[in-house]
């Protein structure tokens, strides 16, 4: 069957026409509505290299949500043991996330193991040993635990990541977990990086605290923090003119009233006074009722509202506040307070969140990048071209068709797998017609050693073909490899080059010995060719 | 047209000690060089650190950026022209990378725009790169170009015979020394895309090895008797206006690429280029002779009896 020349005709056509198809989508600017529905969705995608945007690697701190984690069960233990009337003399959180209990004697321990038992089946006893006659008893998380602690930690910061970035409005984002606790996520077009970067990686946690107005804060300043209490940065004041800030310290009650968990929204509004934005928020039905105790248990002290550790207003609480509105305010430009309100209504962060990675391009060095890579490009292939039709005339024209053939076919076949084209990736694209034209250079270089044995051109074409076939498909097999091991490794960018590599490698196989055996075959068998223009 | 005649008799294998001689030296001048300046010049993507594309509106003095951005004491921060100098572009280096929200790129930016005044420059990329992450590509890098090796061994011992995969892939760890070493002695930045290189050559240059190979091979079943020297010879000859066509053509749209791809490209399209021409090198004077050294110190089996 592949003997028909009529037969290999239609499967190339069918391919390029297939590729063209697939290709339309990605070079038209725009589809007429009535076509939509004829084309795939599927198009070529732009590197951020080449169309300008984010690219950040972040690394969520998820021995920190541990640490948490454990301060709370340590609390817990405090508080059951209390509640049982068992003596103790401490419980403490100690580094390694262990949990130190240390008993007055012996008797304790079996109390101190039927609450372990009932409320905290993810503790085992890790040692216990008996100093002075007291008992130390140190806690530990169940392995097991712990890595799903870790677990959910970095799904619930990819989640809030998620959710701010939707908010934020950014088209086709890109954010996927990496590891144990690395989280990558690509911004394209993103304009202001800063502000992408102070929205994504704020922790955002909210939290409400009472003013520690029984204790003096000049005193606490010192050094001399009351027991209970904690010592806390106030947000900045905008001063005037660039004069000296001012940094406010307040003294809290270091037990939190209410956290921004008990959110139901968030909004911007603009003061009726000052025309300053500040942010609205809504507490959840729960929340409310809380608000509402805790307000009404209050009223006369001062409320402080506490945002990743830095107090931004602590208000007089004048009467009891039913209905769950509250309001966070703070010297805002409208562009924070819109940033804010973002946050809040995407939950906070489960742990705090490190920067590993950040590279951002600008738009006009992109559109650079796309100009010199169609441009190098286009030139690299007439030379090619030149020099092929110069060294093998009429061959030399069919190597051309060939090389145009599997661009398209490269081209095409991107487009049909989504796949991105970067920098690299073009340059990936003018090495496959560097390489491409090898399989030709194999077979004509042959062909012409055969003709040169006296053969006849079709013998010479036949036995060019055969002979070339091996060697050209070890070599691509080889690079194909090197393509491999390039994408297991490479980051965008470098991927982007391994894929067009790749891709270009297996089109080449098909336009440099299939289609253009059709046009020898034709011209030997059909048109009785006796001389080749090799 | 032909560039090399057909009936061309190079005796190559006769110079395989001149060309070994000549190998062994250019690699120990790569190594020499990687010595003396302590290793490759790690760019950030693998030393960690952070880079600044700022591209002027108009020309300025490099002077008054390297005085202001002191000011803001950074760890070894250099600035570098990136271009042509009618780009007004610089790239601004530091080896510090901060893992906090607010970056270093933004007190650069501050401290530009606070000498130079707002829409005096443009940002154009920021590359921020921590240690860790630094660290983890250096050893991903290192595996994939030692992993690819270890994979064409075994492919071409496949398709062949143990002995030429062990010459093809000397003659591509000498390939991928040298072009290091050229890195080095130019003092060049060796970056994320230069290992992208280095495996793009990798994977090219035992192209020309297989090429010759697959003609050995195909020699040796025409007339089994005939002297392995000579065979060697004979099948580099017929196959070397290929070897010399193809670079030909790889290196012309590379020198598109060096001419008309930009900045960012160049040294990428550079690397390929010494590796390419190095390649070539290798497949000829290196990878077969070895075949023919390996014969000499332990003859085939097939030859003794």
């Amino acid at each position: 069957m592949f003997q028909s020349i009529r037969f290999r005709t239609l499967i190339t056509a069918a391919i390029v026409l297939a590729s063209l198809y697939f290709l339309l989508p990605s070079v038209l600017p725009e589809i007429p509505a009535s076509m939509k529905n004829v084309f795939l969705k599927n198009r070529i995608h732009l590197g951020l290299d080449l169309q300008g945007g984010m690219h950040l690697v972040l690394e969520v701190d998820t021995e920190k949500a541990l640490e948490g984690n454990v301060e709370r069960l340590a609390v817990g233990i405090r508080e059951g043991l209390m509640e049982k009337r068992v003596r103790f003399r401490s419980v403490e959180r100690k580094p390694g996330n262990t949990i130190v209990v240390e008993l007055p004697g012996k008797e304790a321990r079996a109390d101190l193991e039927k609450i372990l038992s009932d409320q905290f089946p993810d503790l085992e006893v890790k040692s216990a040993e008996v100093a002075d006659g007291r008992e130390v008893v140190t806690l530990k998380y169940r392995e097991k635990r712990m890595a799903d602690i870790r677990k959910t930690t970095l799904d619930q910061s990819l989640e809030t990541i998620r959710n701010r970035v939707d908010q934020f409005g950014v088209t086709e984002p890109e954010i996927i977990p990496q590891g144990d606790d690395r989280i990558l996520i690509q911004l394209p077009g993103i304009k202001d990086p800063k502000r992408a970067v102070d929205l994504i990686g704020k922790t955002a946690l909210l939290e409400f605290k009472l003013v520690d107005e029984e204790h003096s804060l000049e005193d606490a300043m010192r050094g001399n923090v009351p027991a209970g209490s904690v010592l806390m940065k106030g947000s900045r004041e905008r001063g005037e003119g660039g004069g000296a800030r001012r940094e406010p310290m307040y003294l809290l009650k270091e037990r939190t009233l209410l956290t921004g968990q008990s959110l139901e929204n968030a909004q911007v509004k603009i003061s009726d006074r000052f025309g300053e934005p500040y942010v609205a928020i809504k507490f959840n039905p729960q929340g409310a009722r809380d608000f509402d105790r805790i307000t009404g248990e209050n009223v006369n002290r001062r409320l402080a509202i506490i945002l990743d550790d830095v107090v931004y207003s602590a208000p007089v609480i004048k009467e009891r506040i039913s209905g769950g509105d509250a309001q966070v305010t703070g010297a805002f430009t409208m562009e924070e307070a819109r940033d804010l309100a973002i946050v809040l209504r995407a939950g906070s962060l489960p742990a705090p969140v490190k920067i590993l990675e950040q590279r951002t391009v600008g738009p006009s060095l992109g559109q650079d990048s796309i100009d010199k890579g169609i441009l190098s490009t286009i030139i690299g292939m007439l030379l090619v071209v030149a020099f092929m039709v110069v060294y093998y005339r009429l061959s030399g024209f069919v190597a051309t068709l060939a090389l145009v053939l599997n661009i398209v076919i490269l081209l095409g076949v991107m487009a049909l797998f989504d796949a991105t084209l970067t920098l690299p990736g073009i340059a990936g694209i003018v090495l496959t017609i560097g390489m491409a034209v090898d399989a030709n250079v194999l077979i004509f270089e042959r062909t012409r050693e055969e003709l040169r044995l006296g053969k006849t051109a079709r013998a010479a074409v036949e036995a060019g073909y055969a002979r070339a076939f091996l060697t050209i498909l070890d070599s691509n097999v080889t690079t194909l490899i090197a393509a491999l091991f390039l994408f297991q490794f490479g980051t965008g960018p470098v991927k982007g080059f391994a894929v067009t590599l790749s891709i270009g490698i297996i089109a080449s196989m098909f336009t440099a010995i299939f289609v253009t055996r059709i046009i020898f075959d034709y011209a030997t068998w059909n048109r009785h060719v006796k001389k080749l223009s090799i | 047209m032909e560039l090399i005649k057909p009936d061309t008799q190079i005796d190559f294998v006769g110079k395989m000690r001149i060309a070994f001689t000549v190998s062994l030296i250019a690699i120990a001048v790569s190594i020499a060089s990687l010595v003396v300046h302590g290793g490759p010049n790690w760019g950030i993507d693998f030393a960690g650190g952070t880079v600044v594309q700022v591209k002027f509106t108009g020309g300025v003095d490099i002077d008054k950026i390297r005085s202001t951005l002191e000011g803001i004491h950074l760890e070894g921060i250099t600035i570098q022209q990136f271009g042509t100098k009618t780009d007004y572009e610089y790239l601004i280096r530091t080896a510090e990378s901060t893992e906090d929200l607010k970056g270093l790129s933004g007190r650069v930016e501050d401290a530009l725009q606070a000498a130079f005044g707002k829409g005096a420059f443009e940002v154009r990329r920021v590359e921020v790169v921590g240690a860790k992450v630094g660290k983890d590509l250096t050893q991903k890098g290192i595996l994939a170009v030692v992993f690819s090796w270890i994979a064409m061994l075994a492919y071409i011992a496949w398709r062949f015979e143990f002995r030429f995969a062990v010459g093809g892939i000397l003659a591509l760890v000498h390939d991928t020394i040298i072009t290091i070493g050229v890195f080095s002695l130019l003092n060049k930045e060796f970056s994320l895309v230069i290992v992208a290189a280095l495996l793009t050559i990798i994977g090219y240059s035992i192209n020309d090895t297989i090429v010759i190979y697959d003609r050995i091979r195909e020699n040796r079943k025409k007339n089994v008797r005939q002297d392995l020297g000579q065979l060697i010879n004979a099948s580099i000859n017929q196959t070397l206006s290929r070897t010399i066509l193809t670079v030909l053509t790889v290196v012309i749209v590379l020198a598109a690429i060096l001419l008309f791809g930009g900045a960012v490209m160049f040294d990428f399209a550079f690397a390929i280029l010494v590796g390419i021409v190095v390649g070539t090198y290798s497949s000829i004077f290196i990878a077969s002779p070895f075949v023919l050294a390996w014969e000499r110190v332990s003859p085939s089996k097939r030859k003794r009896k």
